[in-house]
Protein backbone atom coordinates (compact mmCIF):
# COMPACT_ATOMS: atom_id res chain seq x y z
CA UNK A 1 0.00 0.00 0.00
CA UNK A 2 1.42 3.25 -1.19
CA UNK A 3 2.16 6.20 1.75
CA UNK A 4 -0.16 9.19 2.52
CA UNK A 5 -0.80 11.71 4.68
CA UNK A 6 -3.53 14.76 4.31
CA UNK A 7 -2.68 18.31 3.41
CA UNK A 8 -5.52 21.06 4.28
CA UNK A 9 -7.61 17.67 3.47
CA UNK A 10 -6.26 16.98 0.09
CA UNK A 11 -4.43 13.30 0.03
CA UNK A 12 -0.41 13.48 -0.93
CA UNK A 13 1.65 10.35 -1.31
CA UNK A 14 5.28 10.44 -0.11
CA UNK A 15 7.91 8.04 -0.45
CA UNK A 16 9.68 7.21 2.77
CA UNK A 17 12.19 9.74 4.07
CA UNK A 18 10.38 12.49 2.67
CA UNK A 19 9.95 15.58 4.42
CA UNK A 20 6.30 17.25 4.35
CA UNK A 21 7.47 20.09 2.16
CA UNK A 22 8.93 17.61 -0.52
CA UNK A 23 5.89 15.84 -0.47
CA UNK A 24 3.54 18.82 -0.67
CA UNK A 25 6.19 20.04 -3.79
CA UNK A 26 6.01 17.29 -5.56
CA UNK A 27 1.83 16.96 -5.22
CA UNK A 28 2.13 20.66 -6.85
CA UNK A 29 1.15 21.76 -3.23
CA UNK A 30 2.55 25.04 -2.51
CA UNK A 31 3.67 25.86 1.16
CA UNK A 32 5.32 29.45 2.04
CA UNK A 33 9.15 29.06 2.68
CA UNK A 34 12.18 31.13 2.59
CA UNK A 35 15.60 29.20 3.84
CA UNK A 36 14.26 25.84 2.42
CA UNK A 37 15.68 24.70 -0.91
CA UNK A 38 15.14 21.65 -2.80
CA UNK A 39 18.93 20.98 -3.56
CA UNK A 40 19.78 21.74 0.16
CA UNK A 41 19.94 20.19 3.68
CA UNK A 42 17.13 21.79 5.89
CA UNK A 43 18.27 24.78 7.96
CA UNK A 44 14.86 25.04 9.62
CA UNK A 45 15.42 28.60 10.75
CA UNK A 46 12.47 30.97 8.95
CA UNK A 47 9.97 29.05 10.07
CA UNK A 48 7.86 30.45 7.34
CA UNK A 49 6.99 27.05 5.95
CA UNK A 50 5.42 25.84 9.39
CA UNK A 51 1.88 23.66 9.44
CA UNK A 52 0.01 21.89 12.05
CA UNK A 53 0.46 18.35 12.17
CA UNK A 54 -2.16 16.56 13.85
CA UNK A 55 -2.76 20.10 16.12
CA UNK A 56 0.77 21.01 16.28
CA UNK A 57 3.22 23.19 14.93
CA UNK A 58 6.24 22.38 13.59
CA UNK A 59 8.42 23.29 10.07
CA UNK A 60 7.51 21.01 7.24
CA UNK A 61 11.20 21.47 5.83
CA UNK A 62 12.35 19.30 8.77
CA UNK A 63 9.78 17.25 9.26
CA UNK A 64 9.47 13.51 7.95
CA UNK A 65 6.05 12.74 6.42
CA UNK A 66 3.98 9.83 8.28
CA UNK A 67 1.00 7.79 7.61
CA UNK A 68 -1.79 9.30 7.97
CA UNK A 69 -0.51 12.22 9.25
CA UNK A 70 -3.08 15.68 9.57
CA UNK A 71 -1.66 18.33 8.45
CA UNK A 72 -2.68 22.12 8.29
CA UNK A 73 -1.59 24.87 6.03
CA UNK A 74 -3.34 27.43 4.26
CA UNK A 75 -5.22 27.95 6.66
CA UNK A 76 -6.14 31.59 8.19
CA UNK A 77 -4.44 31.23 11.24
CA UNK A 78 -1.20 30.07 10.13
CA UNK A 79 -1.23 32.22 7.23
CA UNK A 80 -1.34 35.04 9.86
CA UNK A 81 1.69 33.61 12.05
CA UNK A 82 3.60 33.69 8.56
CA UNK A 83 2.64 37.63 7.41
CA UNK A 84 3.44 38.05 11.51
CA UNK A 85 7.13 36.51 10.59
CA UNK A 86 7.32 37.99 7.15
CA UNK A 87 7.19 41.56 8.59
CA UNK A 88 9.37 40.77 11.10
CA UNK A 89 12.26 40.07 8.36
CA UNK A 90 11.07 43.49 6.72
CA UNK A 91 11.42 45.64 9.65
CA UNK A 92 14.72 44.07 10.89
CA UNK A 93 16.24 44.60 7.60
CA UNK A 94 16.56 47.78 4.99
CA UNK A 95 14.03 46.48 3.05
CA UNK A 96 13.57 49.20 0.10
CA UNK A 97 11.54 47.56 -2.68
CA UNK A 98 11.80 50.40 -5.03
CA UNK A 99 15.63 50.86 -4.70
CA UNK A 100 16.34 47.09 -4.91
CA UNK A 101 17.70 45.88 -8.24
CA UNK A 102 16.41 42.08 -6.79
CA UNK A 103 12.69 43.29 -6.93
CA UNK A 104 10.44 41.29 -8.64
CA UNK A 105 12.13 38.49 -8.69
CA UNK A 106 12.69 38.51 -4.86
CA UNK A 107 10.81 35.59 -2.86
CA UNK A 108 10.37 37.23 0.54
CA UNK A 109 8.81 40.03 -1.40
CA UNK A 110 6.56 37.46 -3.51
CA UNK A 111 5.63 35.45 -0.09
CA UNK A 112 4.60 39.02 1.22
CA UNK A 113 2.79 39.58 -1.83
CA UNK A 114 1.28 35.63 -1.38
CA UNK A 115 0.43 36.26 2.37
CA UNK A 116 -1.14 40.11 1.21
CA UNK A 117 0.85 41.62 3.76
CA UNK A 118 0.17 45.86 3.16
CA UNK A 119 2.60 47.05 6.14
CA UNK A 120 5.02 46.39 7.51
CA UNK A 121 2.88 46.56 11.18
CA UNK A 122 5.99 46.67 13.27
CA UNK A 123 8.04 49.40 14.47
CA UNK A 124 11.20 49.49 11.76
CA UNK A 125 14.92 48.93 13.11
CA UNK A 126 16.71 51.08 10.30
CA UNK A 127 19.89 49.56 11.07
CA UNK A 128 22.97 50.65 9.87
CA UNK A 129 24.50 47.81 7.18
CA UNK A 130 27.53 48.61 4.94
CA UNK A 131 27.73 47.05 2.05
CA UNK A 132 30.69 45.37 0.39
CA UNK A 133 31.80 46.36 -3.24
CA UNK A 134 34.97 45.11 -2.96
CA UNK A 135 34.25 42.26 -5.67
CA UNK A 136 34.96 42.93 -9.17
CA UNK A 137 31.65 40.86 -10.11
CA UNK A 138 29.53 40.84 -6.86
CA UNK A 139 28.08 42.98 -4.86
CA UNK A 140 26.97 42.17 -1.20
CA UNK A 141 23.99 44.12 0.52
CA UNK A 142 23.55 43.26 3.76
CA UNK A 143 21.00 45.19 4.36
CA UNK A 144 18.22 43.28 3.00
CA UNK A 145 19.83 39.86 4.86
CA UNK A 146 17.28 37.51 6.30
CA UNK A 147 19.76 35.05 7.74
CA UNK A 148 18.43 32.27 5.28
CA UNK A 149 22.03 30.82 5.42
CA UNK A 150 21.30 29.29 1.66
CA UNK A 151 24.63 31.29 0.29
CA UNK A 152 26.51 29.57 4.03
CA UNK A 153 25.45 25.49 2.49
CA UNK A 154 26.02 26.27 -1.09
CA UNK A 155 29.62 27.58 -0.73
CA UNK A 156 30.20 25.16 1.72
CA UNK A 157 28.40 22.11 0.56
CA UNK A 158 28.44 22.91 -2.92
CA UNK A 159 31.33 24.96 -4.09
CA UNK A 160 33.46 23.84 -1.09
CA UNK A 161 34.60 27.37 -0.52
CA UNK A 162 33.42 28.13 2.92
CA UNK A 163 32.89 32.65 1.60
CA UNK A 164 29.78 32.76 3.86
CA UNK A 165 29.10 32.23 7.72
CA UNK A 166 26.12 33.67 9.81
CA UNK A 167 28.22 35.17 13.19
CA UNK A 168 26.34 36.54 16.31
CA UNK A 169 23.55 35.08 18.44
CA UNK A 170 20.17 35.55 18.43
CA UNK A 171 19.23 39.56 17.30
CA UNK A 172 22.95 40.23 16.87
CA UNK A 173 22.79 37.16 14.21
CA UNK A 174 24.41 38.63 11.31
CA UNK A 175 26.03 37.29 7.71
CA UNK A 176 29.85 37.77 7.39
CA UNK A 177 32.77 36.64 4.70
CA UNK A 178 34.96 34.49 5.83
CA UNK A 179 38.35 36.76 4.91
CA UNK A 180 40.66 38.52 7.62
CA UNK A 181 39.68 41.52 6.21
CA UNK A 182 35.77 40.35 5.94
CA UNK A 183 35.56 42.15 1.96
CA UNK A 184 34.31 39.28 -0.32
CA UNK A 185 37.33 40.82 -3.00
CA UNK A 186 39.73 38.78 -0.63
CA UNK A 187 37.73 35.39 -1.17
CA UNK A 188 37.85 32.68 -3.92
CA UNK A 189 34.16 34.05 -4.52
CA UNK A 190 33.24 33.38 -8.52
CA UNK A 191 29.69 33.88 -10.04
CA UNK A 192 30.21 30.14 -11.15
CA UNK A 193 29.79 29.68 -7.67
CA UNK A 194 26.51 28.06 -6.33
CA UNK A 195 26.49 30.90 -3.55
CA UNK A 196 25.94 33.14 -6.08
CA UNK A 197 22.76 31.84 -7.24
CA UNK A 198 20.93 30.93 -4.31
CA UNK A 199 20.18 34.34 -2.84
CA UNK A 200 16.42 34.17 -2.15
CA UNK A 201 16.72 38.22 -1.57
CA UNK A 202 18.75 40.87 -3.04
CA UNK A 203 21.95 40.37 -1.25
CA UNK A 204 24.30 38.63 -3.60
CA UNK A 205 23.98 40.59 -6.92
CA UNK A 206 25.81 40.31 -9.89
CA UNK A 207 27.18 43.73 -10.54
CA UNK A 208 26.58 45.14 -14.00
CA UNK A 209 22.95 43.11 -14.63
CA UNK A 210 20.51 44.83 -12.33
CA UNK A 211 17.80 46.48 -14.64
CA UNK A 212 18.55 43.93 -17.85
CA UNK A 213 15.48 42.76 -17.00
CA UNK A 214 13.05 45.79 -16.11
CA UNK A 215 10.76 45.99 -13.47
CA UNK A 216 7.54 44.88 -14.02
CA UNK A 217 8.63 41.71 -16.27
CA UNK A 218 10.15 39.52 -13.48
CA UNK A 219 9.59 36.36 -12.23
CA UNK A 220 7.37 37.00 -9.69
CA UNK A 221 5.67 40.00 -12.03
CA UNK A 222 4.41 37.41 -14.42
CA UNK A 223 2.94 34.88 -11.84
CA UNK A 224 2.64 34.44 -8.06
CA UNK A 225 5.30 32.79 -6.68
CA UNK A 226 2.83 29.65 -5.71
CA UNK A 227 2.47 28.80 -9.40
CA UNK A 228 6.12 28.26 -9.13
CA UNK A 229 5.80 25.38 -6.75
CA UNK A 230 5.34 22.85 -9.51
CA UNK A 231 8.23 24.05 -11.68
CA UNK A 232 10.47 22.59 -9.18
CA UNK A 233 12.39 26.26 -8.92
CA UNK B 1 -34.11 56.80 -6.25
CA UNK B 2 -32.02 58.05 -3.09
CA UNK B 3 -29.81 60.52 -3.72
CA UNK B 4 -26.87 59.09 -1.12
CA UNK B 5 -24.31 62.01 1.05
CA UNK B 6 -21.17 62.23 -0.97
CA UNK B 7 -18.08 61.28 1.11
CA UNK B 8 -15.01 63.64 2.22
CA UNK B 9 -11.89 62.42 0.99
CA UNK B 10 -9.15 64.42 2.53
CA UNK B 11 -5.40 64.39 0.80
CA UNK B 12 -1.69 64.82 1.87
CA UNK B 13 1.67 64.29 0.43
CA UNK B 14 4.23 64.17 3.47
CA UNK B 15 7.82 63.31 2.94
CA UNK B 16 6.54 62.19 -0.22
CA UNK B 17 7.31 63.06 -3.91
CA UNK B 18 3.80 63.92 -5.29
CA UNK B 19 4.37 60.76 -7.26
CA UNK B 20 1.53 58.99 -5.83
CA UNK B 21 -0.68 61.97 -6.19
CA UNK B 22 0.19 61.86 -9.98
CA UNK B 23 -0.70 58.02 -9.89
CA UNK B 24 -4.18 58.59 -8.46
CA UNK B 25 -4.83 61.23 -11.66
CA UNK B 26 -4.25 58.46 -13.31
CA UNK B 27 -7.59 56.94 -13.10
CA UNK B 28 -8.28 59.56 -15.79
CA UNK B 29 -11.85 59.32 -16.61
CA UNK B 30 -12.74 57.41 -13.57
CA UNK B 31 -12.10 60.50 -11.30
CA UNK B 32 -15.46 61.88 -12.95
CA UNK B 33 -17.35 58.86 -11.52
CA UNK B 34 -15.65 58.78 -8.36
CA UNK B 35 -16.76 62.46 -8.19
CA UNK B 36 -20.55 61.33 -7.57
CA UNK B 37 -19.62 59.70 -4.97
CA UNK B 38 -16.57 61.45 -3.30
CA UNK B 39 -16.33 65.07 -2.59
CA UNK B 40 -12.34 66.82 -1.89
CA UNK B 41 -11.64 67.91 0.86
CA UNK B 42 -8.36 69.13 2.32
CA UNK B 43 -6.06 68.18 -0.58
CA UNK B 44 -3.42 69.85 -3.06
CA UNK B 45 -6.50 69.02 -5.65
CA UNK B 46 -8.06 71.52 -3.84
CA UNK B 47 -5.59 73.74 -1.72
CA UNK B 48 -7.95 73.48 1.27
CA UNK B 49 -5.90 73.99 3.84
CA UNK B 50 -7.26 72.38 7.12
CA UNK B 51 -9.45 69.10 7.23
CA UNK B 52 -12.94 69.90 7.90
CA UNK B 53 -13.73 68.02 11.37
CA UNK B 54 -16.09 65.21 9.76
CA UNK B 55 -13.96 64.21 6.62
CA UNK B 56 -14.88 60.00 5.86
CA UNK B 57 -11.75 58.82 4.44
CA UNK B 58 -7.71 60.61 4.59
CA UNK B 59 -5.23 59.28 2.20
CA UNK B 60 -1.86 60.15 3.57
CA UNK B 61 1.10 59.83 1.09
CA UNK B 62 4.86 60.17 2.26
CA UNK B 63 6.40 59.41 5.70
CA UNK B 64 7.33 61.48 8.57
CA UNK B 65 10.81 63.48 8.05
CA UNK B 66 9.78 66.41 9.76
CA UNK B 67 7.94 67.92 12.69
CA UNK B 68 5.16 69.60 10.24
CA UNK B 69 4.71 65.88 9.17
CA UNK B 70 3.75 64.88 12.59
CA UNK B 71 1.36 67.67 13.26
CA UNK B 72 -0.06 67.11 9.60
CA UNK B 73 -0.43 63.31 10.42
CA UNK B 74 -2.27 64.00 13.38
CA UNK B 75 -5.05 66.24 12.03
CA UNK B 76 -5.80 63.96 9.52
CA UNK B 77 -6.03 61.08 12.14
CA UNK B 78 -8.15 63.45 14.36
CA UNK B 79 -10.37 64.20 11.47
CA UNK B 80 -10.54 61.14 9.13
CA UNK B 81 -12.90 58.38 10.01
CA UNK B 82 -10.65 55.75 7.90
CA UNK B 83 -7.03 56.68 7.15
CA UNK B 84 -5.52 55.41 4.11
CA UNK B 85 -1.11 54.63 4.04
CA UNK B 86 -0.57 55.44 -0.25
CA UNK B 87 2.34 54.36 -1.23
CA UNK B 88 5.86 53.19 0.02
CA UNK B 89 6.96 56.39 1.90
CA UNK B 90 3.96 56.37 4.04
CA UNK B 91 4.19 52.65 4.60
CA UNK B 92 8.03 51.93 5.09
CA UNK B 93 9.33 55.44 5.00
CA UNK B 94 10.84 54.74 1.65
CA UNK B 95 13.39 56.72 -0.08
CA UNK B 96 13.96 59.43 2.40
CA UNK B 97 14.53 56.47 5.17
CA UNK B 98 17.68 55.82 3.45
CA UNK B 99 18.82 58.75 5.37
CA UNK B 100 17.99 57.06 8.40
CA UNK B 101 21.31 54.97 9.04
CA UNK B 102 23.64 58.43 8.75
CA UNK B 103 23.07 61.33 11.59
CA UNK B 104 21.46 64.71 11.32
CA UNK B 105 24.46 66.44 11.89
CA UNK B 106 26.50 64.63 9.37
CA UNK B 107 23.46 65.07 6.53
CA UNK B 108 23.09 68.82 7.19
CA UNK B 109 26.84 69.56 7.60
CA UNK B 110 27.10 67.48 4.26
CA UNK B 111 24.55 69.61 2.50
CA UNK B 112 25.00 72.82 3.57
CA UNK B 113 28.91 72.90 4.52
CA UNK B 114 31.30 70.81 3.31
CA UNK B 115 29.96 69.63 -0.55
CA UNK B 116 32.02 71.63 -3.25
CA UNK B 117 30.50 74.50 -4.60
CA UNK B 118 29.37 76.05 -1.12
CA UNK B 119 30.91 79.27 0.02
CA UNK B 120 29.65 80.32 3.40
CA UNK B 121 26.78 78.03 3.33
CA UNK B 122 24.85 77.87 6.13
CA UNK B 123 22.04 75.55 8.17
CA UNK B 124 18.59 77.14 7.26
CA UNK B 125 17.29 78.14 10.71
CA UNK B 126 14.88 80.27 10.14
CA UNK B 127 11.91 79.85 12.70
CA UNK B 128 9.09 79.33 9.74
CA UNK B 129 11.00 75.77 8.79
CA UNK B 130 10.06 72.60 10.67
CA UNK B 131 12.03 71.05 12.43
CA UNK B 132 13.55 67.80 10.57
CA UNK B 133 13.14 64.69 12.74
CA UNK B 134 16.32 62.50 13.53
CA UNK B 135 15.20 59.65 11.10
CA UNK B 136 12.69 59.37 8.77
CA UNK B 137 9.43 57.29 9.91
CA UNK B 138 6.39 55.20 8.12
CA UNK B 139 3.10 56.84 9.21
CA UNK B 140 1.99 53.60 11.08
CA UNK B 141 4.40 54.41 13.79
CA UNK B 142 2.82 57.15 14.80
CA UNK B 143 -0.86 56.99 14.05
CA UNK B 144 -2.99 53.91 13.86
CA UNK B 145 -3.98 53.56 9.83
CA UNK B 146 -6.30 51.50 8.41
CA UNK B 147 -5.54 50.43 5.76
CA UNK B 148 -2.32 50.81 2.85
CA UNK B 149 -1.82 50.60 -0.71
CA UNK B 150 1.79 49.77 -1.56
CA UNK B 151 3.62 50.85 -4.31
CA UNK B 152 6.09 53.16 -5.45
CA UNK B 153 4.01 54.81 -6.55
CA UNK B 154 0.90 52.31 -6.39
CA UNK B 155 -0.84 52.28 -10.06
CA UNK B 156 -4.21 54.01 -10.35
CA UNK B 157 -5.69 51.33 -10.91
CA UNK B 158 -4.75 49.86 -7.33
CA UNK B 159 -5.96 52.80 -5.48
CA UNK B 160 -9.22 52.70 -7.36
CA UNK B 161 -9.52 49.02 -6.53
CA UNK B 162 -9.38 49.97 -2.83
CA UNK B 163 -11.47 53.32 -3.01
CA UNK B 164 -14.13 51.40 -4.94
CA UNK B 165 -14.12 48.61 -2.71
CA UNK B 166 -14.56 51.22 0.12
CA UNK B 167 -17.20 53.10 -1.40
CA UNK B 168 -18.84 49.68 -1.70
CA UNK B 169 -18.67 48.56 2.10
CA UNK B 170 -16.26 45.45 1.10
CA UNK B 171 -12.44 44.97 2.56
CA UNK B 172 -10.10 46.25 0.24
CA UNK B 173 -8.04 43.69 -1.60
CA UNK B 174 -5.35 44.00 -3.95
CA UNK B 175 -4.91 40.79 -6.11
CA UNK B 176 -1.86 39.72 -8.37
CA UNK B 177 -0.37 42.53 -10.48
CA UNK B 178 -2.01 45.28 -8.15
CA UNK B 179 -0.15 44.21 -5.25
CA UNK B 180 3.16 45.73 -6.03
CA UNK B 181 5.89 47.17 -3.82
CA UNK B 182 7.73 48.50 -6.37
Amino acid sequence: MSLTFTLDGKTIPFTEGQTIIQAASAAGVFIPHLCYHPEFKPHGSCKLCTVKVNGRHTASCTMRAAPGMVVESDTEEINAERRALTQMLFVEGNHFCPSCEKSGNCQLQATAYHLGMMSPHYDHFFPSRPVDASHPDALLDFNRCILCSLCVRASRDVDGKNVFALSGRGIGTHLIVNAKSGQLGDTDFTLDDKAAQVCPVGVILKKRRGFAVPIGERTYDKAPIADTVTEGK
Amino acid sequence: MTTQKKLKVATTSLAGCFGCHMSFLDIDERLFTLLEHIEFDRSPLTDIKHCSPDCDIGIIEGGLCNAENVHVLREFRKNCKILIAMGACAINGGLPAQRNHLPLTTILEEVYHTSPGLANGMIPNDPELPLPLDQVHPIHEVVKVDYFIPGCPPSGDAIWKVLTDLLAGREPELGHGLMHYD
